[in-house]
């Protein structure tokens, strides 16, 4: 758990970041959102202490950060950014390494990790491990660059717009495997982005942020249908906040009792991609399936509809 | 036969544009300068000679076979290979042969007779250089080859002089009076330059990562260095004499340390200074070259400011930095010949020598390895950052 507690960052006259408080839960992500320059990225790198607050205090699961040497706290905390940052001397294998060479692991621990998160990120070991940065794809890099940071086993990953220059198929692979990563590893995950899609398809919570100040931080439902600020309804969208809100939902949350002999669709299936499905086909209902294959229950456009309606 | 002609006719048209020019001065030179200048004394004006007037039939025929054969090859041959072997042989021609001549041109036990390489044999011997050069470039050496190209060619050289192959040259009757303080001078030229090198390599790299980190410094302290650069080499050592000569004459200690007005002193401090810009300019250039996202990333990781400095920055920053260093050697070398002038030593001694007594050998005796040393010191250092930029891209 990080708690973030009247967070504040001033360079001369001008506040950056003003008195932000917020409690992020564990194993959860957390995307952070505003337009340029409203201070996410120094939000988020106040965590770390790349950027030391002018005032308040940030604790993580209890102990304040400031509590010991700023290197040795960013060796426990993983952080991506944009671009990357891979050093572009050492192979890919040794930019893995880095931190827990950093941390003295022995040389088979330290194998083994590298050799796992190699298998995880779909990097096959023979072809990647003893490239370097440069003879790998944007996409590639962009995985070794998380696959670094998640490599001593950091409980906390910290995420400074880490696919924003990836082509939209590359980037939309990068956020499932980031969810599968969350899944497995069970990583806190902070994560800064302007597209507003990524946030509600990755974030568990969403902070909204203007100005160095954090107009709402919930679940990406209640910003659509419950907005604390004009401002929170402009950033989530309102032409398509409908359709916005039937992509949380996925039609195994909805499915009612009963069964019906339109199209199968997928439980994990979005209602937005399950009302999509229905108006191609032309059909009134959908029979929900499980992954194994068992019938979950049915939907129709109607009930799905009413889904697509703040509370 | 005939498709043979066939081919060689379009080959013909199709002359090297380089090769065409060295094989024509190389012609003119052969056939109307003199391959050697024979002196009676080491001062008198010579008495010029050709290749056939100083080489037994069969010898000038089999030079001369050699030259055309090397001139055929440097007009039509486009393999570099073989543009290089015949280069190479034509060199070893014209240098048996000039020494040869000197075998022959000077009375058994003489000593004041002099046998001087002639402007033939230097036209014929840069025409061929060049030949060599042009098609070691051709072949693209790795470094690791370049550096053994180099090796090998001075380990012949040394060879060839350590066995007297030139010793009835007039060079090396002046090396032969002179050998004792060839070997100190030639240790004093090296020694200056690698010093003052050392010394700005250890001033000039913390300068040049300050400037990097407080860029508020950059401007005003490569500036100052720059002003520096643009004083004339003679101008400096004078203006070292006064504070070098007034601190010899007030602390003892310095004085007993050698230091004083004139002498290596005052050389080895100007090297230094001028060697401060170009190291200082290109470790800013280099450590700015350095991707900035990999910095982050790196201090996000907890990497500790020397950690980064030392692993990352430097690292990638090094071949830029190195190509500094390499302007700066081979600067010192050149430069260091100045410094005879002040009484500090060094091959210029012999240089300048050789021009107040008009004994244009000696000034060869010092020129010679001057030209041979900047020229290895910049072979090996390029090879080096070639090196070290491929393994880092
Ligand atoms: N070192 C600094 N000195 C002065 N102002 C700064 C400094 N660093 C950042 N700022 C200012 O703070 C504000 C917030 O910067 P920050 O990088 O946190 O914004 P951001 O929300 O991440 O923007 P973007 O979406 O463009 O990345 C900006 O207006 C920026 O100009
Ligand atoms: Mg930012």
């Amino acid at each position: 758990m990080i708690s973030v507690e009247n967070l504040s960052k001033q360079y001369g006259a001008t506040t950056v970041v003003d008195g932000v408080s917020m409690v992020i839960e564990r194993n959860s992500i957390t995307v952070i959102v505003g337009t340029s320059g409203s201070g996410k990225s120094t939000l988020l790198r106040m965590i770390n202490r790349l950027i030391e607050p002018t005032r308040g205090r940030v604790l993580i699961d209890g102990n304040d950060t400031t509590g010991e040497p700023a290197h040795l706290l960013r060796r426990r905390i993983g952080y991506v950014i944009q671009g990357h940052g891979l050093f572009p001397h050492r192979t890919v294998a040794e930019n893995i390494a880095t931190v827990p060479r950093l941390l003295g692991w022995d040389e088979a621990r330290i194998r083994a990790r590298v050799e796992e998160l190699l298998a995880v990120f779909q990097l096959d070991q023979g072809a990647y491990a003893g490239a370097f940065p440069h003879q790998l794809s944007g996409g590639q890099q962009q995985r070794v660059g998380v696959a670094r940071a998640l490599a001593a086993e950091p409980a906390v990953l910290l995420m400074d717009e880490p696919f924003g220059a990836l082509d939209p198929i590359i980037r939309a692979k990068a956020q499932d495997d980031l969810l599968d990563i969350q899944r497995r590893f069970g990583t806190t995950i902070v994560l800064v982005t302007h597209d507003m899609d990524e946030a509600f398809r990755l974030g568990d919570h969403v902070a909204v942020m203007s100005h160095g100040r954090l107009l709402q931080y919930d679940r990406p439902a209640v910003l659509l249908t419950h907005p604390a600020d004009p401002f929170v309804s402009r950033m989530t969208g309102v032409s398509d906040r409908a359709m916005r809100l039937l992509s949380l939902t996925t039609a195994g949350e909805a499915a009612l009792p009963g069964v019906s002999d339109g199209p199968a669709v997928a439980a994990s299936a979005s209602l937005r991609e399950v009302l999509s499905e229905l108006l191609w086909r032309g059909a009134e209902s959908a029979a929900v399936m499980d992954a194994d294959g068992t019938r979950r229950g049915y939907l129709t456009i109607a009930a799905i509809l009413e889904r697509g309606r703040p509370g | 036969m005939s498709t043979r002609t066939a081919l060689t006719v379009p080959r013909l048209r199709r002359l090297d544009p380089l090769g065409a020019l060295l094989a024509a001065a190389g012609a003119v030179a052969a056939v109307f300068l003199p391959f050697v200048v024979l002196k009676s004394n080491r001062i008198v004006p010579g008495d010029p000679r050709a290749l056939l007037e100083v080489l037994p039939a069969w010898g000038a025929l089999g030079c001369q076979v050699i030259l055309i054969c090397a001139a055929l090859a440097a007009l039509r041959v486009s393999n570099p290979r073989v543009r290089l072997g015949a280069a190479l042989l034509g060199v070893v021609a014209v240098a048996l042969a000039v020494a040869a001549a000197g075998d022959a041109l000077t009375p058994a036990g003489n000593k004041v007779v002099r046998v001087s390489p002639g402007a033939g044999f230097w036209v014929l011997l840069v025409c061929l250089g060049l030949m060599a050069t042009d098609a070691t470039t051709r072949m693209r050496p790795g470094p690791g080859l370049r550096v053994l190209l180099l090796a090998v060619s001075i380990a012949v050289a040394g060879l060839a002089l350590a066995h007297g192959t030139f010793d009835h040259l007039s060079v090396m009757r002046e090396y032969a009076v002179n050998a004792d303080r060839f070997a100190r001078e030639a240790r004093q030229h090296v020694w200056l330059a690698l010093g003052s090198l050392a010394a700005a390599v250890l001033v000039a790299l913390p300068t040049g990562i300050l400037c990097h980190r407080v860029p508020r410094l950059r401007s005003g302290v490569l500036g100052t260095l720059n002003v520096i650069q643009t004083i004339p080499a003679i101008a400096l050592f004078g203006i070292l004499m006064a504070p070098l000569g007034a601190l010899a004459a007030a602390v003892p200690l310095a004085a007993a340390l050698g230091i004083r007005g004139i002498g290596a002193a005052p050389a080895a401090v100007a090297l230094f200074l001028y060697s401060l810009l170009p190291i200082a300019a290109n470790t800013v250039a280099g450590l700015k070259r350095v991707p900035r996202a990999a910095v982050e990333a790196a201090r996000g990781m907890g990497m500790t400011s020397w950690q980064i400095l030392t692993g990352i920055e430097l690292i990638l920053a090094l071949p830029v930095i190195l190509t500094g260093i390499r302007i700066v050697l081979v600067q010192n070398i050149g430069m260091v010949t100045v410094a005879a002038l002040i009484g500090g030593g060094g091959l210029g001694t012999f240089v300048f020598q050789g021009i107040g007594q008009t004994a244009i050998d000696l000034v060869l005796l010092g020129a010679i390895p001057i030209v041979t040393l900047a020229f290895s010191a910049a072979v090996v250092l390029d090879a080096l950052a070639e090196v070290l930029d491929r393994a880092r891209q």
